[in-house]
């Protein structure tokens, strides 16, 4: 975490903060959230026994569920198609892409070593998994339940197999979208960006090196930070 | 397309894409391969002795009962419970539990199919068969069908009279091991084997017999009105069992 107290060196080295999601990547992560809730809770209604007797309604609950379900992909495509997406179709293609550092990043994750010292860039590995798991879950929930509620047109043995997936990817989705809140919640600033949009340099410099040297060539310095030579040149003098 | 930002570092593994391409192949390939791998979960889970609300009910696949209900909540058992039968009879009846205990009574052990896909092996289930009910009735002039209610009313049922009459449709106190309990509808339900399950009605209340088939609460929606297991719903064929 790197947040910054008002009123020491850092934050006013930082004044005026960097754009790290615009409005439209804001008003797209909160309505896919949004969507991502009411499925995971209109879903638990029609699934958890316990729950199934509490709420009950099956046929409003399946189908808000599946109105829900088809709005989805609504926000992000929107979003993404149009003049107003610029910033977010570049944020979709660094998320796309991994660097040598991202494998690096991961292996140490994975081995719960600091990984602080590896240079990311506006996201780290962790983060760009995350992004691909949610949108390959976007797409296999619509594939297979669109089979499920659309069932005349599918073999017996698809239905129950599209169930069988549908059911499996709901567990994976909450197991990751549980990490995702527990992430936020741990990185209070980087949680209020998705709130503002904005970080601080401080912030940049600790989480996302590559990205701060990129939009601010040579702002990146820290001293002792980093224990790995960066690809591109480091100022020194600062 | 290119949306490149002047200042977006270009190089790098499309890590991303193959990650959502390998998640749309597993989907594929469940959907596709998912029915038997499902089948193999419920073998396994079944040989762990499964039973009422167990775990087994969560695992995706598990063999177990999905529990539906179309009102809020499963209902309560009223301790002066009586299944009415009534409409084109000439002796109306109202039977309590007791009562129906002390009918002859079938005991079948029979699989519950959902037409959802999922699908119960080898259920128990005791109780009255429901051709036994309506001789004890006698039917008067005109009656052709039967209509069937849920506690508050709200879920319907239907059967011809044929179907009513085939020798193992049951109205069920016990199913699995012991009485029918109140997430299973109980105390008393329905049960039609050769039927998808949406045929056999939690917390039976009351049975009507009537001068025609009135589709019950799914099949307002859509679902087969003559709800043959293999024969109906877009199914054809052997169906699953």
């Amino acid at each position: 975490m790197a947040t910054t107290a008002p009123g020491s060196p850092e934050a006013a080295q930082s004044a005026g903060r960097l754009l790290r999601f615009d409005a439209v990547a804001r008003v797209a992560h909160w309505l896919t959230a949004l969507c991502f809730i009411t499925l995971i809770a209109t879903g638990a209604a029609l699934y958890i026994p316990a729950l199934v007797g509490l709420v009950g309604r099956r046929v409003l609950v399946t189908r808000i569920h599946v109105d829900v379900g088809l709005a989805l992909p609504l926000p992000l495509l929107v979003s993404l198609l149009g003049p107003w997406g610029r910033a977010l179709r570049a944020d979709i293609r660094r998320l796309n892409r991994w660097i040598p550092e991202d494998r690096e990043w991961l292996r140490r994750a994975r081995r719960r070593q600091p990984t602080a010292s590896v240079p990311t860039g506006k996201f780290n590995a962790g983060q760009k998994l995350n992004a691909a798991f949610v949108l390959g879950e976007m797409v296999v929930m619509l594939m297979t339940g669109s089979v499920m509620h659309w069932f005349n047109f599918f073999s017996n043995s698809w239905r129950t197999g599209a169930t069988f997936v549908h059911d499996l990817f709901a567990y994976l989705l909450v197991a990751v979208v549980l990490g995702h809140v527990f992430m936020a919640v741990t990185h209070p600033e980087a949680l209020r960006s998705i709130f503002t949009g904005r970080v601080s340099r401080a912030w940049a410099r600790r989480h996302a090196q590559l990205w701060l040297e990129e939009v601010e060539p040579g702002s990146r310095e820290v001293p002792g930070l980093l224990s790995k030579e960066p690809a591109s040149g480091v100022d020194a003098s600062r | 397309m290119k949306f490149v930002d002047a200042r977006e570092p270009s190089g790098g593994k499309p890590v991303g894409r193959r990650v959502v391409f390998g998640m749309l192949g597993l989907g594929a390939a469940g959907v596709v391969f998912g029915s038997s791998v499902s089948r193999a979960v419920q073998d396994a889970l079944s040989s762990l002795g499964s039973n009422g609300s167990s775990i087994a009910g969560l695992v995706p696949g598990g063999g177990y009962f999905q529990l539906y209900t179309v009102t809020g909540g499963y209902p309560t058992t009223p301790e002066d419970y009586q299944l009415v039968v009534d409409g084109l009879v000439e002796r109306p009846l109202k039977l309590g539990l007791a009562e129906l205990g002390a009918l002859p009574a079938l005991s079948i052990v029979r699989p519950f199919q959902c037409v959802t896909g999922w699908r119960v092996d080898s259920v128990h289930w005791t109780g009255v068969p429901l051709r036994h009910l309506l001789d004890l009735a006698g039917l008067a002039p005109g009656a052709t069908a039967l209509r069937f209610f849920s506690f508050d009313g709200v879920y319907t049922e239907s059967l011809t009279l044929d179907q009513a009459r085939l020798p193992d449709v049951l109205v069920a106190y016990k199913m699995l091991d012991g009485p029918v309990s109140r997430e299973h509808g109980g105390p008393v339900r329905l049960y039609v084997p050769e039927m998808y399950g949406y045929k056999s009605i939690k917390w039976l209340q009351r049975i009507s017999v009537v001068d025609k088939v009135v589709p019950g609460y799914w099949e307002d929606y859509g679902y087969a009105v003559n709800a043959w297991i293999g024969r109906s719903n877009g199914y054809n064929g052997a169906g699953i069992s």
